[in-house]
């Protein structure tokens, strides 16, 4: 069935029937005709949000929280430049985003008209791919092909620039269809390699999981795969901040995060161990350290659906090119067949040697009785919120490494975090997002308080919606991370990394509309605590927390993962770095 | 990706060979890379290499196929072994590539470039200029009676072997199209 019909009207249409229910956006001269659509219309839920890349970032949220693709709306010129630094952030995270902005008519462009922008060439770098829309009746088929392109293969945001003449003039509208184009990643993994990892598996003494965001992003039958195959072989398992969830934190294997601020025990596993099987990981560099003193002795095999990931950092033996549940699917399949091998003997001993580096318990913290360290808050805050819906953001900085490695994660899709940008600012507004897709669980957004005021203004948002979003700012009037590594890498020279002038946070709330809670005593951070969940509105916790803890474990740059600093949380002074040092 | 022929790719079999085989090596690697001609698609290869930093030493780009809008992009670069697989494995990302073959690893190639030469002088020089290129196999295109224009086609050290030979015979100018390149045989 084809319909002759508006751009504007085909836009709306065109989400309706990718089963869009939310968009998140913000008005604008060249998107009005896509406005007045959406003010006709009941199914699709417009979100306004406050700044164009809290629109970006609350698509996030939404899309990782849920697995389905994110909507923004913008308009040209100074909207579309705001999607930017959300856009970069989607990319690097592989989340999968439809960004719509207007542009200024097609006879107008390349005239330097009012709020016009090469949107396209500023946008093309910093999504998967992008369009400009030049014809009506080119427009839905677009569309349909950005969410298509948007959700097939690694994830990805798409953008697509609509001229506002574009969307007044009349065309054709093709509803959606199998996607005809070339782009169709392959999803099967080779069953060669694969019969060749099982062999690994098989005779493995030292092996380890490292797992990814790319886990998450297959869906949810990737987690469950991935717990049978960890359950089944009884190996250990880690994973990079953007994996989180994808296997119980209160599994037996689990490991804990790996990494710059890893667990001792996870590093150590990937340094000692024989077989590496990595899965939807990249090998980061926050997770690599050293490249030339990386798993020095192990086999390493690399399931990722980007071909491009493979060999990029790291030589991988064993190449996997496929999507994560696919692959995990025929992983299982081919070694149940050759009778569910491995070496128990030798994987009993790696157990043992696993306990010895935890019985180290790396996250110990000196703890006080005068003043809330951030580890206390969200120890405190986990013990009071796991057995809830809950779902965590957070922005970027020590907090974002404390949260991963205090709070517990039990299903995929519940931690949102920009990881590969590190984005300050991103916390907020994708708890916005989180929170419009779950409108009864916990959103809680764990904070800095530097990192908060980058998108405060989105409370807005939340007030609007009565979005009962909490937001956890563990506030020490610092740049936390940028003060650890100016105390540990530039001789204690705290340049420019005080946050001065702060406002109050209660008062800012009350100003919003929202509930402010202020604690400085750890007394009273229970009380506290239960007094932001029970209140059924938006939040800000302003946690007054110790100024100058540093996050440990702590890979500095440059070193190899069995090099971690330790350090026993001491917080003042400077780190003795020969002590410090772990061999 | 079918641009980088997966099914094959991820094995050893295959000329996109996954597995690591890296050196320190410079290689000099003839990609040709089948896109859709879409506007922006020449920007995106582009931007592909000056934002991660591979190095272009040629660039031609022409649509071969005027029915399903498919041009062909024929690209020479110089890496090492790793930075070449990067390249190509790149290159498959982009959405609107649909077909990504690494010439020097697939195998013998024809590899072609044009270049238009301008060159002025009197006497022997001139003479000396005309019977260099007949030997080059270069057509004069345009002449004055003080100089000529040559056309010469052939594998880029042939063009640069000319344009040394021509340079103290009065060369002023010269205009090349960068390498166009096939696959021998069938």
């Amino acid at each position: 069935m084809t319909r002759e019909m508006t751009g504007a009207k085909m836009i709306v249409q065109a989400l309706r029937d990718q089963g869009v229910d939310t968009v998140f956006g913000y008005p604008g001269g060249a998107v009005l005709p896509i406005y007045d659509e959406i003010f006709l219309q009941n199914d699709i839920r417009h979100i306004l949000v406050r700044h164009e890349q809290g629109a970006v970032h609350a698509a996030e949220g939404y899309a990782r929280s849920t697995g389905k693709p994110g909507v923004v709306i913008v308009t040209s010129g100074p909207g579309a430049t705001n999607a930017v630094t959300g856009l970069t952030d989607a990319l690097l995270d592989s989340i999968p985003l439809v960004v719509l902005t207007g542009q200024v008519p097609t006879f107008m462009i390349g005239s330097d008209a009012f709020q016009e922008a090469d949107t396209v060439g500023i946008t093309r770098p910093c999504t998967k791919h992008n369009w400009l829309v030049k014809d009506t009746d080119k427009l839905s088929s677009t569309i349909h092909e950005g969410f298509h392109v948007a959700t097939s293969g690694r994830p990805g945001p798409v953008l697509i620039d609509v001229p506002k003449d574009v969307q007044f003039a009349t065309g054709t509208y093709q509803p959606p269809k199998p996607s005809a184009s070339h782009y169709q990643p392959i999803v099967k993994g080779d069953m060669e390699e694969i019969t060749e990892l099982v062999a690994a598996i098989e005779t493995a003494k030292r092996p380890v999981f490292y797992t990814g965001g790319g886990v998450i992003n297959s869906g949810p039958a990737a987690s469950q795969l991935l717990r049978e195959l960890v359950e089944a072989t009884g190996f250990p398992i880690t994973s990079t901040l953007m994996g989180l969830g994808a296997y119980p934190a209160s599994g037996k294997q689990w490991l804990g995060m790996l990494g710059m601020h890893g667990l001792y025990e996870a590093n150590m596993a990937m340094h000692g161990c024989d077989l590496m099987i990595n899965i939807g990981a990249r090998f980061d560099d926050r997770i690599t350290g050293r490249i030339d003193a990386f798993s020095p002795k192990s086999i390493k095999a690399h399931i990722d659906i980007d071909p491009s990931s493979i060999n990029k950092v790291i030589k991988t033996d064993i190449p996997i090119v496929g999507d994560v549940a696919h692959v995990l699917e025929d992983i299982l399949k081919v070694w149940k067949s050759r009778g569910r091998k491995v070496n128990h003997e030798a994987i009993a001993k790696w157990q043992g040697q696993v306990e010895e580096w935890r019985s180290v318990k790396c996250l110990t913290y000196a703890t006080s009785e005068t003043t809330i360290k951030p580890q206390y808050a969200l120890e405190r805050l986990e013990a009071l919120t796991k057995d809830r819906n809950r779902y965590i953001t957070t922005e970027v900085g020590q907090h974002q490494m404390w949260a991963a490695q205090f709070l517990g994660f039990e299903d995929p899709n519940r931690w949102m975090t920009s990881g590969g940008l590190g984005t300050m600012g991103y916390g907020t507004p994708a708890s916005i997002g989180v929170q419009i897709a779950h409108p009864d669980a916990l959103v809680i957004n764990v904070a800095g308080e530097a990192s908060w005021l980058m998108n405060m203004q989105e409370m807005g948002t939340a007030t609007q919606y009565n979005l009962p979003v909490k937001q956890f700012i563990l506030n020490n009037e610092r740049l936390g991370m940028v003060r650890q590594w100016q105390e540990l890498l530039h001789g204690e020279r705290y340049s420019q990394s005080w946050s001065e002038a702060l406002p109050d946070f209660v008062k800012l709330a009350e100003a919003f509309g929202a509930k402010g809670i202020l604690c400085t005593d750890p007394k009273d951070l229970d009380d506290a605590i239960m007094e932001m969940l029970d209140y059924d509105g938006p939040v800000i916790f302003d946690c007054l927390v110790e100024k100058h803890e540093n996050c440990f474990p702590m890979i500095p740059s440059g070193k190899a993962h069995n090099e971690m600093l330790l350090g026993q949380a001491e917080t003042q002074g400077v780190i003795q770095s020969s002590g410090a040092v772990l061999v | 990706m079918s641009a980088l022929h997966i099914k094959k790719g991820a094995t050893k079999h295959s000329a996109y060979n996954l597995r690591p085989n890296f050196s320190d090596t410079q290689e000099r690697h003839t990609i040709t890379v089948l896109v859709e001609n879409e506007p922006g698609v020449l920007a995106r290869v582009i931007g592909l290499f000056a934002g991660r930093g591979y190095n272009i030493d040629s660039l031609t780009v022409a649509e071969v196929d005027h029915t399903g809008h498919l041009s062909r992009i024929t690209i020479v670069t110089t890496g090492t072994p790793q930075v070449i697989e990067q390249i190509k494995a790149q290159l498959g990302r982009i959405v609107p590539v649909h077909e990504v073959t690494d010439l020097t690893v697939a195998g013998p190639f024809v590899e072609r470039e044009l270049a238009i030469l301008k060159v002025v002088g009197d006497g022997e020089k001139r003479v000396e200029a005309l019977r260099l290129a007949d030997i080059f196999r270069a057509k004069v295109v345009d002449s004055t009676l003080h100089s000529f224009m040559f056309e010469l086609t052939g594998a880029p050290d042939k063009i640069d072997a000319f344009a040394d030979l021509m340079r103290p015979l009065g060369l002023t100018k010269i205009a090349r199209t960068g390498v166009a390149a096939l696959l021998r045989g069938e």
